[in-house]
């Protein structure tokens, strides 16, 4: 087999590719001063959102190792409605994982229905002793500012179900918004057109996102003082809060030309708000402290986000009058149709501001599942599966018509 | 004391190139006295908890007997009381250089059971992954057992190169030694961008590498002296102990059930397997580094039919498999891996047996062992491939 | 030995160090001097030996001690210091206390009488070959006595694999060192480094050549038996990390396991030392090339303060480039098994150094 001819030829081999690894460049990654690149999805740490967590207790079920520790109380929430039955929600006391213990599968992850656990690639959290790898809900919390945006996937892969389903509900939604104009009649016509833009539409990964929890000061005193019960006020004064900031944003995005890159699944969109934007004084702060460069990032755009609530909000309490109460059939949102995004509720907020910033998210157009022929022959001609190219058809086609329709009224 | 009572002949130490006999000569006299070394069961050679003892009379071995069960965790039991998904995450474990390739077995076994369809490109995504799992596992074995005959340097060649597919894998799978990939009807998600292209980069890289192995370690006279002609196993050995792998194909049989019954989309596939003669030490570990190529040549294969389309088909809720039993069998980079499953209809197996491949091929050790020198010992303990998890599980 | 007696003893040259006519200073400067050599020294092999590891296995070796990690092993030796000093219940004490001593001092010895540059060295004694070779082979006691000690079926094993490797290979290191003397005419150090800036061959007057050239197979043959002896890789079997975990060494812990590293370290460096004073020219750059500064003796002797720098750097230039050799090898190769070393030291090198050593008898006579 692989015997040498001549004896000796494989002693001075093995020197010659010694000698040879003598002139190269070493493989060594000088750790601590330089960092490997780290795939999005490295399983580094788990990180908690729990804003988004229901205490449904399927992590902690399904966790092989039981390392998952959830306390949480059932707080009574008043009727909706005058009569209406009141409700309890669970309340989320505490939230633990003992590193100790988990084995890093991330059936936790998957599992969770709402989005409220991610792998972040962070790993630099050894410890000396075994009992400080419990880690309880604020510290899980500041790892989930570290969770990057998923990967673009392959170019054979199928649209993720993420993105298939929020296609289809988008139209479903558009088809059911169709039905419930012709119903309305004209009267009702430009109420609905402006209530329904905001989460209709296949561009809904598009559209910015913006932290939920914030509330619309006025909008809910406004509210109150109408003698409404506190929850319907504080969910009409998040929509209020949420529309407001979201108008913002958008106005932003425009203004800077910036046409953030579709991401796949909704979570992406939730950093892409605020990715890029960092502050840099906390930034410094932290690296000057010896943080990692990734948590300061992290914790640095986290920074700049509240920054930016806090100035927004400064802006809002000035501006007088903005927020008017919203029609009565407004329902609290949902985690559900949050999907993931913070909460943010994506159906009926109030009344809009002036037509001069419509933009296409707020144009209502009627569809019917129409493609837009083009871009699906365009679609498959480049080989992608004939799902792919439906869906994609189907949104360029709800975009031309919005266009037009943005045109039309532009030019009446 | 020595059982030498009369002149005994010790054949020649390792058969083939030794022709100098040793004569031992003894007669109450002057006796020796027979020596037990146990060898673990924390022992550098043994990459974990396992143990041998060995009776010496000076360097020579007179008899060698395994003791497992140090790192028995109840994988058995533990998996009738874990349901499908969390089954795979365990799988994961019991052979830690071959994660990928184990829950593969674990949830073809389930799919079978539930007679759901694997979408194509999932089946061609498993056996890239598992392809290079292979050559993880590998290149490990490669570098520990040069370390084991004293040759530092191929083993930070292969975690060079290990590293490298590491990270590869990392990038689809999150993991870098448990990668938790499968799920029962495909991958849980897809590859993401990319992938394919570095995959392939990496391929080619570690081809051109590949012949400083063969310079570094195969060509060596000095390895070639310390692993020709040592522990040869005879076939009907081998097949009678249950050894499958590259220790069996060291012995010229190329059974491989990528081959002989395969799975996933191996049948559309040209897949050698490449073989020895002798099923000594140097044939194991000569069909071992060749395996790294035919594996290559596997992943480029790989790279020219992967189809698009779905990776994952819907699931229940709870995954759970129709009653009744399925044994599933797959070439692990260790050899045959077999998985029972035994369902009662619920949502955990009723009984989940493993046939793993290293607690069959350490049944060798005895017989390759008895005979040879201490030297010789480690040579063939590194020579029969195993990890320590997977004999005892 | 007939040989030896027949040859006229070159006078013994003067040490440097031989200053003033008192007693103490020289000799506080002496000690100062191989002190320095035996510590010094071999951590720069040391250092040489992990970097060169390092680049060949396609990593860095130390970086973070020190300047490029040059402090590497005094950190190291400092850990060692820390450590708790384990002693085996079952071993016997004194012996295992004993040791790593036993191994460590000879190999300190041997540095009295290597000659670095002219005038730098300790003592010359006119039978400094003997005398080096004699003192390198005490430390192989410390190692038997260590292996058995420890109570420990690996020690032992270890022990005696050292015994029967400093036997096999003592013949042919000894044979070979005898041929050198015979071509030089003496057993002193130093006259052998004459020896070989005067070295001619008939032919190529004015051009003198080294040892090397004309004993080719003697330098290979002292090298090889020279890493056996050592238990260097790939002849490591009395270590042997994967087969007996380190073998007489490993029930010592702390500044006694120290010890030992540090014997083979130093004993890396008498070895080079001695190859480079008997094979390949001593202090001389290259041969038929002058030292700069220097007078004498095809102009390697009497040489004034920048001379004998010169020297001192160039004979540990070479040491270095042949603890180069030592490391190549170990990077590059696997490690051989006890019979078959034996197998080659007594079926090859001991009858090719009887070979040569009739060969350059011949030659001398006839020359």
């Amino acid at each position: 087999m692989a015997q040498t001819s001549l004896p000796g030829t494989g002693l001075l081999k093995g020197l010659a590719v010694t000698v040879k690894h003598l002139f190269k460049r070493p493989a060594t990654l000088m750790y601590p001063y330089e960092r490997n690149e780290l795939a999005p999805r490295t399983r580094g740490v788990i990180a908690l959102m729990d804003e988004n967590c229901t205490v449904c207790m399927l992590c902690a079920r399904e966790c092989p190792d039981w390392c998952i520790y959830i306390d949480s109380h059932k707080e009574t929430v008043p009727p909706a409605k005058e009569g209406g039955r009141a409700r309890t929600r669970n309340v989320l006391d505490r939230f633990a994982i003992d590193f100790s213990l988990c084995m890093y599968c991330g059936i936790c992850v998957e599992v969770c229905p709402f989005d409220a656990l991610w792998w972040s690639p962070e790993f630099e959290y050894s410890e000396y002793t075994m009992d400080a790898l419990l880690h309880e809900k604020d510290k899980l919390r500041e790892w989930a500012d570290t969770v990057p945006p998923p990967p673009a996937l392959d170019e054979g892969a199928e649209a993720p179900a993420e993105v298939t389903e929020a296609i289809a509900k988008a139209e479903k939604e558009l088809e059911a918004a169709a039905q419930k104009e012709a119903d309305k009649a004209a009267a009702a016509e430009a109420a609905t057109t402006e209530a329904k833009a905001g989460g209709s539409g296949p561009k809904k990964a598009d559209e910015p996102k913006v932290a939920a929890g914030e509330i619309d000061q006025e909008t809910y005193d406004a509210l109150i003082a109408e003698g409404k019960s506190e929850r319907i006020a504080r969910s009409k004064a998040k929509a209020a809060y949420v529309k407001k900031e979201k108008a913002r944003l958008k106005a932003e995005a425009d203004a800077g030309g910036g046409d953030a890159e579709a991401a796949p699944t909704p979570k992406a969109a939730d950093i892409k708000v605020e990715a890029g934007q960092i502050d840099q004084e906390t930034y410094d702060a932290l690296i000057a402290e010896g943080k990692t460069e990734r948590m300061a990032r992290a914790k640095a755009k986290a920074a700049w986000v509240k920054k930016e609530k806090a100035r927004l909000a400064a802006e809002a309490e000035s501006a007088a009058g903005a927020g008017a109460p919203a029609g009565e059939e407004a329902e609290p949102p949902s985690p559900t149709d949050a999907a993931g995004s913070d909460q943010a509720p994506s159906t009926d907020a109030p009344a809009e501001e002036p037509a001069a910033t419509r933009k296409l998210g707020d144009v209502h157009v009627e569809g019917t599942g129409e493609i837009d022929q083009e871009t699906y022959d365009a679609l498959i001609a480049e080989g992608k599966s004939e799902r792919i190219a439906r869906a994609k058809a189907k949104a360029a086609w709800v975009k031309k018509a919005k266009q037009a329709k943005l045109d039309e009224e532009g030019g009446a | 004391m020595s059982d030498l009572e009369t002149t005994e002949r010790v054949l020649p130490s390792n058969a083939p190139g030794e022709d100098v006999a040793f004569e031992i000569l003894g007669d109450g006299d002057f006796p020796t006295a027979e020596m037990s070394l146990s060898i673990g069961p924390a022992h550098p050679a043994t990459h974990g908890v396992f143990r041998i003892v060995l009776d010496l009379d000076g360097e020579r071995v007179r008899g060698a007997r395994p003791v497992i069960g140090y790192m028995h965790r109840g994988f058995e039991k533990l998996a009738e009381y874990r349901d499908y998904r969390q089954i795979a995450a365990l799988t994961n474990r019991h052979d830690w250089l071959s994660g990928f390739c184990n829950e593969l077995g674990v949830a073809i076994a389930v799919e079978s059971m539930l007679e759901l369809e694997v979408p194509d490109r999932a089946q061609w995504i498993r056996m890239l992954m598992a392809e290079w799992n292979r050559i993880l596992n590998h290149l490990m074995f490669i570098g520990s057992y040069a370390l084991e005959l004293g040759a530092i340097t191929p083993m930070f060649y292969a975690f060079r190169e290990r590293e490298d597919i590491q990270h590869l894998m990392e990038s689809a799978t999150g993991g870098r030694l448990h990668f938790t990939y499968n799920q029962p009807g495909g991958v849980k998600i897809d590859l993401p961008k990319g992938f394919l292209k570095r995959s392939a980069e990496i391929s080619k890289v570690t081809r051109e590498r590949f012949d400083d192995y063969v310079d570094l370690v195969l060509g060596n006279e000095i390895f070639q002296g310390r692993t020709v002609g040592v522990g040869p196993l005879p076939q009907d050995v081998a097949l009678s102990l249950g050894i499958t792998g590259p220790t069996l194909h060291a012995t010229g049989i190329a059974e491989d059930s990528r081959v002989t019954e395969p799975y996933l989309k191996y049948g559309d596939i040209d897949v050698e397997v490449p073989l020895g003669e002798n099923g000594d030490a140097f044939d194991r570990f000569y069909v071992l580094l060749h395996r790294i190529r035919a594996s290559l040549d596997i992943i480029d294969q790989i790279h020219d039919h992967m189809p698009a389309g779905p990776v994952n088909s819907k699931l229940p809720k709870m995954v759970k498999a129709p009653e009744g039993a399925i044994y599933v069998r797959t070439e692990n980079p260790l050899g045959q891996l077999g998985y029972w499953l035994e369902s009662d209809g619920g949502r955990t197996p009723w009984r989940f047996k493993m046939r793993t491949p290293s607690f069959s091929n350490v049944q060798a050790i005895p017989y390759l062992m008895q005979g040879a020198l201490l030297p010789d010992a480690i040579s063939i303990l590194g020579s029969v491939f195993f990890v320590v998890g997977d004999i005892d599980r | 030995m007939t040989v030896l007696t027949s040859t006229t003893a070159l006078a013994q040259a003067p040490s440097i160090l031989d200053v003033g006519d008192g007693v103490v200073l020289p000799i506080l400067l002496k000690v100062a001097l191989v002190l320095g050599l035996f510590f010094v020294v071999p951590l720069v092999g040391g250092y040489l030996e992990h970097k060169v590891m390092g680049r060949m296995q396609n990593r860095r070796g130390p970086v973070e001690a020190g300047p490029f990690g040059s402090l590497q092993l005094v950190a190291d030796g400092i850990k060692f210091i820390q450590k708790e000093d384990i002693i085996p219940r079952a071993a016997d004490k004194p012996m295992f206390a004993l040791a790593p001593g036993l191994a460590l001092v000879p190999a300190l010895l041997v540095f009295l009488v290597i000659p670095l540059g002219p005038g730098v060295f300790a003592v010359d004694l006119e039978l400094g070959l003997f005398y080096a070779l004699a003192i390198t082979s005490i430390s192989v006691l410390g190692i038997l006595l260590g292996g058995w000690a420890s109570a420990n079926k690996f020690s032992l094993i270890g022990g005696l694999r050292a015994g029967a490797q400093l036997i096999a290979y003592e013949l042919p290191l000894i044979i070979t060192a005898i041929t050198v003397a015979v071509m030089a005419g003496t057993l002193s150090l130093v006259g052998i480094v004459e020896a070989q800036a005067n070295f001619t061959l008939p032919g190529l007057e004015g051009f003198n050549l080294w040892f090397v050239f004309p004993q080719i197979v003697g330098f290979a043959i002292f090298f090889v038996a020279a890493m056996a002896e050592l238990s260097r890789p790939p002849f490591d079997m009395p270590i042997g990390d994967s087969e007996l975990v380190f073998g007489y060494m490993t029930e010592y812990t702390g500044i006694k396991f120290a010890m030992f590293l540090l014997t083979e370290y130093a004993g890396m460096i008498t070895m080079s030392a001695l190859m480079v004073v008997l094979f390949l020219g001593g202090w001389q750059i290259l041969p038929g090339v002058a030292t700069p500064g220097c007078e004498g003796a095809a102009g390697i002797m009497s040489c004034d303060p920048i001379g004998i720098a010169i020297s001192v750097l160039v004979t540990l230039a070479k040491i270095m480039g042949l603890v180069f050799l030592m490391v190549w090898a170990r990077v590059a190769y696997p490690r051989l098994r006890e019979d078959q070393l034996q197998r080659i030291s007594w079926l090859v090198l001991v009858p090719l150094s009887l070979a040569n050593l009739a060969f350059v008898t011949i030659l001398t006579v006839v020359l």
